[in-house]
């Protein structure tokens, strides 16, 4: 795409220093650090404490070395490389002073490397065989500190801990909220949080990563495998449209933990803990082994054949009775492209166009209009040097934690961001401006950015903009915002999980890319999971694959609204992946319901019990060959890790013996590269030009006058059916009980007070909540997740009641 | 020709048959080595590797605490390990099998053990009945490391010094 990271970056020095490192004579950069030039070089110095995406703290001591004409040996992470400088790292005085580091470091740790789960991976241990004796000459007391309970996600053994404080640099630093400290001093040095808080971050899993020795390590995996023993196997995650690059370690076909594969054009070396700790739930007892389809009201385990024969024959039945076009097919977004390419295929080759993946989408006005596929508009790792960002409706921080570590590098830069959001989002850097207020209001202040940023290019506004719109006047926040994203030179629209789902998605996103050409910023789009692989395999209802014409359907709105005779839900749980819990009505309505699912949809979960008709189990992610597709429009294949699960298929063998039994031409493709030849994914996002098809019926955005605007949100760990069955996120900090979030004025306008038990009423259904205060939340609007059981009779985002329960 | 003769006279007079009669006659009168085994046995090291056991502390806690250096370790990877974090907080084995027709009773795992649980005893006469016994699981080999934990600390401490 058009500019490359490096471009971008500040101008850096050339290399204009020489260097002696152990008689090999290296060119440096002045001013570099010493470790730097020898990391680049390939000569090892030992080091705890540094780490290449950390600041400097030259704690540790290990990495002393012997430098020519210096009195006392150095930190080559701390010593800037100078002309001429003549450097030992293997000399006797380097030597023993890296002995001398190691020595002390292992008077206080404690030899338990058998039962601690670092051992065969830890830098303490490797370390130690080569710098540390045989034998301790310490004979007294060792020191001991206590564990305390950080929370689901992290275990801690803090006497192993030696103090190199990576941990709290990566809080600080990277992640952006200081969870851990060190308190006290010297021998009572103690790396805690604060007030024995849990670690909250979406990120926090990374001091895992970061720890050099087996303080911090993962709970869930604790004492479950040894290092040595895991298999490797590279993969991608599907949970946001970063395409996190990440690296599946099993053990005997079972999924032991996730780490990340290194990329420094998408993650760099992070992982958000969605992407590390959802494997949790393909292990679990939640997993359909089996087939199983439904004779009557009893569900009953078959086989393969049995359960294909039933479902063809079903399917038939309904298409001959109704047509074609009384099928629709919903596809989740963590599917693969090849997924979604032989789910459209199959749809339109039995002659209907319903098929979709968007599930949380509200407005289908400007389909017509859409790109190729939802784009982020430039490369990931340019995020890092952009100096204005424009988010709408966007919350990176919990929706795509890897992209927000990059705006909030920006930002730490000096970058301006701003955001037009509906809810008051705890941002881990300080934003430049923006608003905040119900979706309606949102669209009012996007219109005050394009009329400041009109007025101040004395450019004439569009016709149908005017004609929708009216004059604007625009408020104070709107021009500081109009004025920063003219001044930039580096600047980005996007627009996130919450303005996709906007009522008025269509009228946002043309305000958005008349807002990025009047400005000169690019627009991007935050879209979910594989999404864009889901456009350009074309599984949307009015294109093909590539972008190409096809049979034209229905999308997910009109295919539950109006419900029809058949659905095949290709790994959707309607009540939770859709933003409009009550979808499921219309599933329920259906004459045959054909689940493709790789959990068993128990009753306390889906009423799929109820409306289904056959259970097929779908290989997961980890279990199939497939490709997922980023925001950046990056195609990356990944393979198995593990075998499926008991009689689990990859969904594309599935899809493809529907097509065979159907008898369908087509769908002889006997492996995945097959499947990939045929769906041939284009690379690059096609600009489109703006066009405006502006929404003007607000009616779904006003409430009446006792009313509220219920703002409808996914939780970070109820975004798709994996993450709902990962035990571990589900009991961490950013998985709160579903509740109705108020304002305390708004509360109080109402007569309500927290931890009250409110009905909130809907057209769709009614839920029982409790009642939290919550001041993120504006006047006017009332804040209900979705993808929860309790809430999944609700719709999606629109007018509300909110009143004390009986 | 003398040596023929002599060689003639040697086979005539069976003296060769006489002379290995000899050795047999004198072995006769001798000593006896044979071991009237099973009811005689022969004395055994206290580094002799028989069947494997899990030893426990005197306190009655297993000793193992699933580091699977054994498992690592076994050339014929004859040993299984699963583990999990127990009920108060330690690392312990869920499972602990161990394939006695893939073991070679090299003694490697009993070496690696930090922690001297998994040993090898001194009983050797063991045979199976049913398909399938050949892996000896947990719960046998801690019953195992009961019965002879008397014998099993005593070889451990005789040959401590050495170690």
């Amino acid at each position: 795409m058009s500019v490359s990271p490096e471009k971008m970056k500040p101008p850096t020095a050339p290399a204009n220093v020489s260097i002696e490192v152990d008689g090999r004579k290296i060119s440096a950069r002045k001013g570099e650090m010493l470790i730097k030039v020898t990391d680049a070089a390939g000569i090892y110095i030992p080091r705890f404490c540094y780490h290449k995406k950390l600041t400097i703290v030259a704690n540790c001591r290990m990495c002393l070395v012997e430098v020519e004409k210096a009195p006392k040996p150095l930190p080559a992470c701390a010593t800037p490389v100078m002309d001429g400088m003549i450097v030992h790292t293997q000399s006797e005085k380097a030597r023993a002073a890296q002995k001398g580091t190691m020595e002390f470091l292992l008077i206080n740790h404690p030899l338990d490397c058998p039962i601690c789960d670092e051992a065969g991976e830890c830098e303490l241990q490797d370390l130690a065989l080569g710098y540390g004796k045989d034998a301790s000459r310490y004979a007294d007391v060792k020191r001991i500190v206590k564990d305390r309970d950080i929370g689901p996600l992290i275990a801690t053994e803090m006497t192993r801990c030696i103090h190199c404080t990576r941990c709290v640099r990566f809080g600080q630093e990277i992640a952006g909220v200081m969870e851990f400290g060190g308190l006290g001093r010297s021998e009572h040095m103690e790396i805690r949080t604060f007030l024995d808080r849990s670690v909250d971050s979406e990120l926090s899993g990374n001091v895992i990563d970061l720890c050099p020795v087996g303080a911090l390590t993962s709970k869930p995996y604790r004492f479950t495998a040894r290092a040595w023993e895991l298999e490797n196997h590279s993969s991608v995650s599907p949970h946001d449209c970063v395409g996190t690059n990440i690296r599946i370690q099993t053990l005997r076909g079972r999924v032991m933990r996730v780490l990340p594969r290194e990329n420094d054009s998408i993650n760099q070396c992070w992982l958000a803990d969605r992407d590390r700790y959802s494997y949790e739930a393909l292990n679990s007892e939640d997993r359909l082994r089996v087939p199983m389809i439904r004779r009557g009201t009893e569900w009953e385990e078959t086989d393969w054949p049995t359960a294909l024969e039933f479902t063809v024959t079903g399917l038939r039945k309904v298409l001959e009775t109704h047509g074609p076009e009384s099928l629709g097919a919903l596809a989740a977004p963590i599917s693969t492209s090849e997924e979604f390419y032989l789910l459209q295929k199959l749809v339109r080759a039995l002659g209907s166009g319903n098929v979709d993946h968007r599930l949380r989408q509200m407005d289908f006005s400007d389909d017509a209009q859409a790109p190729l596929f939802p784009a982020l508009g430039r490369p990931i790792a340019e995020l890092d040097f952009l100096d204005t960002v424009l988010l709408i409706g966007s919350n990176p921080r919990k929706d795509q934690p890897l992209i927000n570590l990059r705006l909030r590098q920006a930002a730490l830069t000096g970058a301006k961001i701003f955001a037009i959001n509906p809810l008051d989002y705890d941002f881990n850097y300080k934003l430049a401006g923006g608003t905040v207020g119900s979706p309606a209001q949102m669209l009012r202040s996007l219109t005050g950015v394009s009329g400041a940023l009109a007025a101040l290019k004395k450019s004439i506004l569009p016709a149908a903009f005017t004609s929708r719109f009216g004059s604007i006047r625009p408020e104070v926040a709107e021009q500081a915002m109009a004025q920063a994203l003219l001044q930039g030179e580096r600047a980005s629209i996007l627009l996130g999980t919450f303005a996709l789902s906007h009522p008025q998605a269509g009228t946002l996103r043309a305000l958005g890319k008349l807002i990025a050409e009047l400005s000169g910023a690019k627009f991007g789009q935050l879209a979910e999971a594989n999404a864009a692989g889901a456009w350009l395999a074309g599984c949307v209802p009015h294109r093909g694959q590539a972008g190409n014409s096809a049979t034209k359907g229905r999308h997910t709105l009109d295919m539950l609204r109006q419900p029809l005779k058949a659905y095949l839900l290709f790994g959707v749980e309607p009540e939770f992946d859709c933003l409009d819990g009550s979808a499921a009505s219309a599933v329920r309505a259906a004459e045959f319901v054909v689940m493709l699912t790789s959990f068993k949809p128990s009753p306390y979960r889906t009423r799929a019990v109820e409306y289904a008709d056959v259970w097929l189990p779908l290989a997961p992610f980890t279990e199939t060959d497939g490709t997922f597709v980023n925001a950046e429009g990056r195609s990356q294949s990944f393979t198995a890790a593990v075998t499926p699960l008991g009689d689990s298929r990859p969904g594309w063998k599935i899809l493809r013996m529907f097509g065979h039994l159907m008898g369908l031409p087509g769908f002889e493709q006997n492996s995945i590269e097959d499947v990939r030849k045929e769906m041939n994914l284009p690379a690059a996002p096609v600009a489109v030009p703006v066009s405006f098809s502006l929404a003007t019926d607000d009616s779904a955005m006003t409430p009446a006058d006792e009313q509220l605007m219920r703002i409808a949100e996914f939780p970070m760990y109820a975004v798709d059916a994996i993450v709902r069955r990962a035990p571990s996120l589900q009991k961490s900090a950013d998985n709160p009980p579903p509740a109705a979030r108020l304002n305390t004025a708004q509360a109080g306008r109402l007569g309500l007070e927290n931890g009250l038990t409110v009905q909130v009423v809907m057209a769709q259904g009614v839920a029982r909540l409790e009642l939290v205060l919550d001041e993120r939340v504006p006047d006017g609007c009332v804040l209900v997740p979705a993808g929860h059981v309790e809430t999944s009779m609700l719709g999606a985002h629109g007018p509300a009641t909110v009143k004390e329960a009986s | 020709m003398l040596k023929t003769v002599k060689r003639y006279l040697n086979t005539l007079l069976l003296y060769e048959l006489l002379k290995g009669l000899m050795v047999t006659g004198r072995h006769l009168f001798m000593r006896k080595f044979t071991v009237q085994y099973p009811e005689e046995k022969t004395p055994i090291s206290p580094r002799f590797r028989g069947l494997h056991a899990l030893r426990r502390y005197p306190n009655g806690e297993e000793r193992c605490i699933a580091c699977k250096l054994c498992e690592a370790v076994c050339p014929a990877a004859a040993i299984t390990i699963d583990s999990e974090v127990r009920a108060d907080g330690t690392r312990r084995t869920t499972r602990y099998d161990i394939d006695l027709f893939k073991c070679i009773y090299c003694g490697f795992c009993e070496e690696s053990c930090p922690v001297d649980s998994i040993v090898e005893t001194r009983f050797f006469e063991f045979h199976f009945e049913n398909r399938g016994e050949h892996v000896i699981h947990k719960e046998e080999l801690l019953a195992i490391g009961d019965k002879y934990e008397k014998q099993l600390a005593e070889d451990r401490a005789t040959d401590a010094k050495y170690r």
